[in-house]
């Protein structure tokens, strides 16, 4: 196991490790999703789809991302 | 009989029903009902995504947003800044800015909370949303609706899922009357005579989830209200006979055999 501080998230209400600042981008290709599929918001704060690469993720941010599912 | 393309916030659709994609058996099942339907609007709900199930396959691969016009809805939001959080993370994704508000005021009847949508639309219409509100069948608040810039208004024909048919038609043909945007029932749809019922109405489209994908053949039912909603709007175009208390032959009343 690592000895490093363990830092993390809270994702969809979950905690969710984060290995330090991370940029949006590479959170979203880790958790293997696609832009035009998905929509995210941290600390409450929407993030605009042009601004996923400049976005940097940091322990202890409210991630929320959301996807489209079947409903009426 | 060339009809005028079905107008929607500046888009333009040849159908004019309108399929939800809840209750399905799976995607697969989904796609081939919405196939049947001959729809080109599907309205969809926004959830969070999955974390722990990473390899679950998405709603969009089966429903191509270049083919579909897909609609966010707002359900399960019970105020106003829920709907409007929702309608924000939605455009988000990338599909546009038509969205299906309804904020809901009561858990069993699934009716509307009018004040709240209102207030949602007003918000949403400002931020440059094509808001299409689900409301329920009062002439007076598919009105102000109209009045605060919604692109349609859609009142339900009975509660949502409960199949009952148009509830109340004499408030909707008043809707219809003072409507100077698309008029949409949505919700409370049975089977396919009441989708017809609703375009003879003049009805400018219909929208339904339940009717179709509760049905015991969900694909035949599809095809069903598809078939429905293009009668009943023939008919409209058409032009019904009035109603009579008392017979005229069909026949000539001369040339009788003596």
């Amino acid at each position: 196991m690592s000895d490093s501080i363990a830092t993390s998230i809270t994702l969809n209400g979950d905690p969710y490790p984060l290995d330090g600042d991370t940029a949006l981008t590479a959170l979203l290709e880790r958790l293997s999703m696609r832009r035009g599929r998905v929509a995210v918001e941290i600390n409450h704060e929407i993030v605009p789809r042009a601004r996923y690469d400049e976005t940097i993720v940091r322990a202890g941010d409210h991630v929320e991302i959301i996807n489209f599912v079947g409903g009426g | 009989m060339q009809d005028t393309p079905f107008e929607l916030g500046g888009l333009k659709f040849q159908s004019r029903l309108i399929v939800g994609t809840g209750k399905y058996r799976d995607f697969a099942e989904t796609k081939a009902a919405v196939e049947a339907s001959g729809a080109e609007i599907v309205t969809v709900a926004v959830r969070r995504v999955n974390i722990t199930d990473r390899g679950k396959e998405n709603l969009l691969d089966y429903l191509d947003p270049k083919r579909y016009q897909i609609l966010p809805n707002t359900a399960g939001c019970f105020t106003a800044d829920e709907a409007i959080r929702t309608c924000r993370l939605a455009r988000e994704v990338g599909v546009g800015e038509l969205v299906k508000l309804e904020v809901i005021g009561d858990n069993r009847t699934l009716f509307p909370d009018v004040a709240a949508t209102i207030e949602a639309a007003r918000v949403l219409v400002k931020e440059g949303f094509k808001v299409m509100p689900y409301v329920t069948d009062d002439p007076v608040t598919c009105l102000r609706l109209q009045e605060i810039g919604c692109v349609a208004v859609m009142p339900l024909a009975a509660p949502i899922g409960s199949g009952l048919g148009i509830r109340n038609p004499y408030n909707l043909a008043i809707i219809i009357e003072q409507a100077k945007v698309p008029v949409i029932v949505d919700a409370g749809v049975g089977t396919a005579s009441d989708a017809a019922e609703a375009m003879e109405f003049g009805c400018d489209g219909v929208l339904m989830n339940t009717a179709i994908a509760g049905a015991k053949d969900p694909i035949a039912m599809a095809r069903a209200m598809k078939l429905a909603v293009e009668a009943g709007r023939l008919a409209y175009r058409a032009g019904r006979i009035e109603r009579k208390l008392y017979a005229t032959a069909s026949s000539p009343l001369s040339g009788l055999i003596g």
